[in-house]
């Protein structure tokens, strides 16, 4: 049995609009997607990840009150959010691939310390650095 | 007041363009268009939003680029100046001086010294994290000299 961290979420500015992207855009699965009332519970996660969850979450009632969660918003779009890191296999064919499904990058891949990145962001401003994953150390070598 | 989320996206979007290409010239009016915003609109929301108005958040990652190229490269510093978007490297050593307290030779001398650990915070924090802080009246004095030579005008 694993343990370790389950569920870490995100506020974003429309729970549909994240969805969508998520989902259509990045290649993620729902995980959960629940109301209580008008509050929405709603993850998705990375197919090859089940063991994680990322939560798509709307800052506003009942959760914050109304000036909180229009700070959180406004958090949120100014890019203020910590930073998100999404691995890899080949970063330059993802960025080739989100590019077609309209993905607002802000730095194309770029080679830097023996890996590629490059950096995005959701609709709501969240932004990510996409990673390539570093090659596996040949066996028998130190890491 | 408060900034619609909306509109604080779309300033994103330029702060976000600048930080992409730092070195390019970013007249108002193109941020401005960046944002879909008009261009007197733009310079005060971006103040309000990021705290500090457009150029001077230009001139901070320069000042950025150019001291990591200092010291992790073995260019010239007429090479360093006009890759980080300067057309005169004489601003760029009076400006750099001004900000950093040393010139760009100095500071290479100086950090050249020092041995640097291998970073296991990432490159783009690590980038903004070096970001010089403009808010000391002396860069703020320099910065008023400085603005045609941007490129960019604050109104």
């Amino acid at each position: 049995m694993t343990t370790g961290v389950n569920t870490v979420g995100l506020y974003v500015r429309d729970q549909d609009e994240a969805l969508s992207f998520y989902v259509e855009k990045l290649g993620f699965i729902v995980h959960t997607d629940v109301r209580n009332g008008d509050y929405r519970w709603l993850t998705v996660q990375h197919p090859d990840q089940p063991s994680f969850q990322l939560g798509l979450f709307k800052p506003g009632p009942p959760v914050h009150d109304i000036a909180t969660a229009q700070t959180l918003h406004e958090v949120v779009a100014k890019g203020a959010m910590p930073p998100l890191v999404l691995l890899v296999d080949n970063c330059r064919a993802a960025y080739e691939r989100m590019c077609e499904n309209g993905v607002e990058f802000t730095q194309e891949p770029m080679e830097r310390y023996g890996s590629v990145d490059a950096g995005f962001r959701d609709p709501s401003g969240n932004g990510w650095k996409m990673i390539e994953v570093a090659p596996k150390p040949q066996p028998g070598s130190s890491k | 007041m408060r900034q619609s989320p909306e509109l604080l996206r779309r300033l994103l979007r330029s702060k976000d363009r600048m930080d992409g290409a730092p070195h390019e010239d970013w007249p108002i009016k193109r941020l401005a268009h960046v944002s879909a915003v008009s261009v007197a609109h733009f310079s005060r929301e971006f103040k309000k939003a990021f705290g500090t108005p457009p150029h001077r958040y230009l001139l901070t990652r320069r000042i950025e680029r150019a001291t990591a190229l200092l010291r992790d490269t073995d260019l010239p510093i007429t090479d360093i100046a006009l890759q980080t978007g300067w057309n005169s490297i004489g601003t760029f050593g009076r400006i750099f001086k001004d900000i950093t307290g040393d010139s760009p030779g100095e500071f290479r001398e100086r950090e050249s010294s020092i041995s640097h650990v291998q970073r296991e915070i990432p490159e783009c924090v690590m980038r903004a994290a070096n970001r010089p802080n403009l808010k000391i009246a002396v860069s703020e004095k320099r910065r008023i000299q400085s603005v045609g030579k941007l490129g960019v005008q604050s109104d």
